[in-house]
């Protein structure tokens, strides 16, 4: 690791958060605030939403609160991660969450159909419901195309939330950026219901041309085009399918736009709170960005942003370069050989740490990393010559520098700085017999590893740093990445830990 | 190309693209969720509507882009039928494309794969194919079916007309052996579980599944099995580390002190090569052909995605992946197989 101080540091060095100047997204505050009754999670593709979403929702009910997630996503991700089969359009209490705190947790999926339908049956007398409920144009149109998921979605946040019945709200966006088009649903009602076509639907639905003559004798050429060019295109039937279905919404798109206003302006209070997930990848990065401008451009009250899947280590003290040095080093018989010339393995050693980390690629490519069995085929018994490498190990250590972050680690690099470690004495002079062979590339693939993982974990401070270069008043709170998948309410529990947890609280 | 959110659809879309175009043909690359995915890949400015040509791949072939936009796909759409000039922005102006296309169920859709399956049944003026290959950057794996599903819905309810006929072209197109959906996955649980469920919504569905290309593949950089007696060899192993100039081997030593975090990276890398194992298996047993990506791990970039498209290139006509086999052996064998399909 090189300069990440510096790096980060620029932007802001007016803040007290010690040298990361990141400020930290505190979420058990948030969920514990009677006031915070919605929570939306957005973000780019796979980088954690559902999984976020779900782990808010159980910390939330452990905590105390009733709580219900929405998932609008109609992928069953939400109801596998809880341990539940299937989802739909009615809260389902969520088993084995811990109730002795008086919370409760629910979960749900979006059903457009059966959402849109409620609408129709609670908002138009029986008759009328009927027939919408009956036209053809309606049955499409309900199950739920682009377009009509973002309404429902509206619909079903606007109902939980005037219920009543709920804490707290969490609601879990589908992937990419059209996650926050509900937003744009009360304008695009608007923009649709004050338009003259709707007056053209609303016109007595007439066989054929006629609707459209209509229309030019209003003068409206374009529009009696558009009437001829339907009735041509689709098929009068439709036409009449769906100047029905439009008289016979009438009274209900009213409906829809001002409970769709109602339900913005809602967002729009304190007692929501948007958290942007993303993964520390440049374009996972940039979406959450995106995220950001959009909720301030709408003014919607965004809590933070939550990197997902962080990577860390608790061996931050030894660089990747070091540690590929190291592992060559095994490779080649336990030693440096210094008489090659070219060293390879000791240079990476001496300048690994003074090293500016800049990500570059170190040797090899990704396809063909070196793995253990390549290592072991081109390894070639050489003389013994520690004393040169290990003599430099003490000072080299010292100036490793820490990693910023990584709780814990700069003291103990102090410390480990501090200690004059001698090369130790168990250290065999006698060429390598079988066992120790073993051992030896053992060593080798486990410091190998190790490099990758500093490589990784670099990468990600350096994109984060960036991000937040940029978006310094964004707080961001880390979770680290499990090694495993998450599926089960215990996996959820480890993720809501990290969440809660404040990597940059000055400790 | 669909897949779980995040798993490279675009990405492998385009490297697909690229792959194809290999070797002098011309492919078209659409994108249909209007976020220049492809542009920000490509490094170049935003897209308009309208097809430019955005790179060229081994041997002169050449990738064109298009990222469609329904509002203007709908005014193409009613130009093809009906000739409408500037009555369209009229129609604007009235609010109907709005309507039409945020309201009107699927429309949207329809659009889209119209203008995709428009470009893919194209003829020059020797009634040749205009492009060889289209590969559409889809929505992702929860949608898809139902995307591109949208044209039998609408050929159902417009009975009759051009908009029925037209419905029906695109789902002959979308149905034939011409068309593969593509699934792209990582080794996750998640992304592996809607991959399976998409294959089988796809198959209920009719519609034509292709490959399942399994993306940002880690190279196993440690076999599990070393690890299995790694815990008893503490000693041995810190030695090692002291070997290798790490510091001391006693305890409280540098090397000693290294060992526990490192071997726990180990455990924990060994857990997730024992979990793609197992998720890799599964995806073998879904009956169709698996591609493997490698994770460029210093991220894609222009030269990542020539790098994807020689691999994907590699193993798309030899039906399926040969983890084993050399390089040279497997461009051979695609040029063979490519050859054989040409005759
Ligand atoms: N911190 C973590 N550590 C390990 N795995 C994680 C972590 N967070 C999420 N995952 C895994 O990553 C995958 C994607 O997560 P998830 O489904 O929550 O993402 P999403 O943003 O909702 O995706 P989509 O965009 O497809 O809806 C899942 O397999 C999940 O188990
Ligand atoms: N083989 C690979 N190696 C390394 N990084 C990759 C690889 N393939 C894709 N990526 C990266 O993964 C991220 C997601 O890729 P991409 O945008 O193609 O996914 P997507 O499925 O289209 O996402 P979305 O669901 O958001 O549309 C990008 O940052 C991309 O550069
Ligand atoms: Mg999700
Ligand atoms: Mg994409």
């Amino acid at each position: 690791m090189g300069a990440p101080d510096e790096a980060i540091a620029t932007p802001n060095e007016a803040g007290d958060g010690g040298p990361l100047a990141i400020e930290p997204l505190a979420i058990d505050p948030l969920l514990d605030d009677p006031q915070t009754r919605i929570i939306v999670c957005c973000g780019s593709g796979g980088v954690g939403k559902t999984t976020t979403a779900a782990a808010l929702g159980v910390r939330a009910a452990e905590r105390g609160r009733r709580t219900v997630v929405l998932t609008i996503d109609p992928a069953r991700r939400l109801a596998q991660s809880m341990g539940l089969s299937e989802l739909d359009n009615t809260p389902r209490e969520v088993p084995g969450v811990d109730t002795s705190a008086g919370g409760e947790l629910h979960a749900m999926m979006l059903d457009m159909k059966r959402t849109f339908d409620e609408i129709v049956e609670a908002h138009a007398e029986p008759d009328r419901a009927k027939a919408i409920l009956d036209n053809p144009f309606y049955q499409s149109l309900s199950a739920g195309f682009a377009g009509t998921q973002e309404y429902m979605a509206m619909e079903k946040l606007g109902q939980l939330r005037s219920d009543d019945e709920w804490d707290l709200i969490v609601v879990d966006t589908p992937p990419s950026r059209s996650a926050l088009d509900f937003l744009d649903a009360p304008k695009r009602l608007g923009s649709f219901l004050d338009g003259k076509f709707i007056k053209l639907m609303m016109a007595p639905a007439r066989v054929g041309g006629r609707a459209g003559m209509k229309f030019v004798n209003l003068g409206m050429a374009g529009l009696s085009m558009f009437t001829g060019a339907l009735n041509k295109l689709l098929g009068a039937g439709l036409l009449r399918d769906m100047q029905t279905f439009v008289a016979a919404m009438d009274t209900m798109f009213g409906g829809f736009r001002t409970r769709a206003d109602a339900t913005y302006r809602l967002l729009q209070a304190p007692g929501t709170a948007f958290l942007v997930v993303a993964a520390p990848e440049r374009d996972a990065l940039r979406e959450a960005a995106y995220f950001v401008e959009r909720l301030a451009a709408d003014r919607m009250p965004l809590a933070g942003l939550v990197l997902n899947r962080m990577h860390g280590s608790e061996a931050a003290r030894l660089s990747a370069e070091r540690a590929l040095a190291a592992a060559e080093n095994l490779e080649d018989g336990g030693i440096v050989d210094r008489s090659r010339g070219n060293g390879d393995g000791h240079e990476a050693l001496s300048a690994g740490p003074e090293d500016p980390e800049d990500g570059s690629p170190v040797a090899e490519s990704p396809g063909t990393a070196g793995s253990v069995t390549t290592a072991r085929a081109s390894r070639t018994p050489h003389a013994e010559d520690t004393t040169a490498c290990t003599a430099k190990t003490p000072s080299t250590t010292a100036k490793t520098p820490s990693m910023p972050s990584g709780n814990g680690a700069a003291k103990e690099s102090e410390e480990a700085a501090q200690q004059t470690d001698t090369p130790s004495q168990e250290q065999p002079g006698a060429p390598t017999a079988e066992p120790e062979d073993e051992a030896g590339q053992l060593a080798a693939g486990l410091l190998r590893l190790h490099a990758e993982r500093m490589r990784l974990l670099a990468r990600e401070r350096r994109t984060r740093d960036r991000f937040t270069a940029l978006h310094p008043e964004v707080p961001v709170t880390e979770v680290a990445a499990l090694p495993g998948d998450v599926h089960d309410l215990t996996g959820l529990r480890t993720i809501a830990e990290r969440l809660a947890q404040q990597p940059y609280s000055a400790d | 190309m669909t897949g779980k959110g995040g798993t490279g659809k675009t990405t492998v879309a385009a490297a697909l693209a690229l792959a194809l175009a290999d070797g002098g043909q011309r492919t078209l690359l659409v994108e249909v969720e209007g976020r220049q995915g492809i542009a920000q890949l490509f490094e170049t400015e935003s897209l308009p509507y309208e097809e430019r040509k955005i790179a060229v791949s081994h041997g002169g072939g050449e990738v064109f882009a298009l990222a469609i936009d329904a509002e203007r796909a709908l005014l193409d759409y009613l130009q093809m039928f009906y000739k409408l000039g500037s009555a369209g922005r009229a129609l604007k102006r009235l609010g109907a494309i709005d309507f039409a296309t945020t309201i009107a169920p699927g429309l949207r859709d329809v659009l889209l794969t119209g203008k995709a399956c428009e470009a893919v049944r194209r003829r020059d003026k020797r009634q040749r194919p205009v492009y060889d290959a289209v590969v559409m950057d889809a929505p992702p794996t929860g949608r898809i079916a139902r995307f591109l599903g949208v044209n039998e819905e609408v050929a159902g309810l417009a009975k009759v007309g051009p908009v029925h006929n037209q419905a029906q072209a695109v789902m002959r197109v979308l149905k034939s052996p011409e068309t593969a959906v593509h699934l792209v996955t990582l080794l996750e649980e998640m992304p592996v579980q809607e991959t399976v469920d998409g294959i089988d919504e796809l198959r209920a569905a009719g519609l034509p599944t292709g490959s399942v290309v399994v993306n940002m593949v880690r190279p196993p950089l440690l076999g599990a099995e070393h690890l299995l007696t790694a815990g008893e060899r503490t000693g041995d192993i810190a030695r090692a580390f002291a070997r290798a100039g790490l510091g001391g081997a006693r305890r409280g030593g540098h090397a000693e002190r290294l060992v526990a975090p490192l071997l726990e990276q180990g455990r924990e890398h060994a857990e997730r090569v024992r979990l793609e194992r197992g998720l890799r298996g599964e995806l073998h047993g879904q009956d169709l052909p698996v591609h493997e990506l490698g994770l460029l791990s210093e991220g894609v970039e222009l030269a990542g995605l020539y790098r994807l498209a020689t691999e994907l290139r590699g193993q798309l006509h030899t039906g399926a992946a040969h983890a084993g086999q050399t390089h040279a052996g497997r461009a051979q064998a695609a040029t063979k197989a490519a050859e054989s399909e040409r005759a």
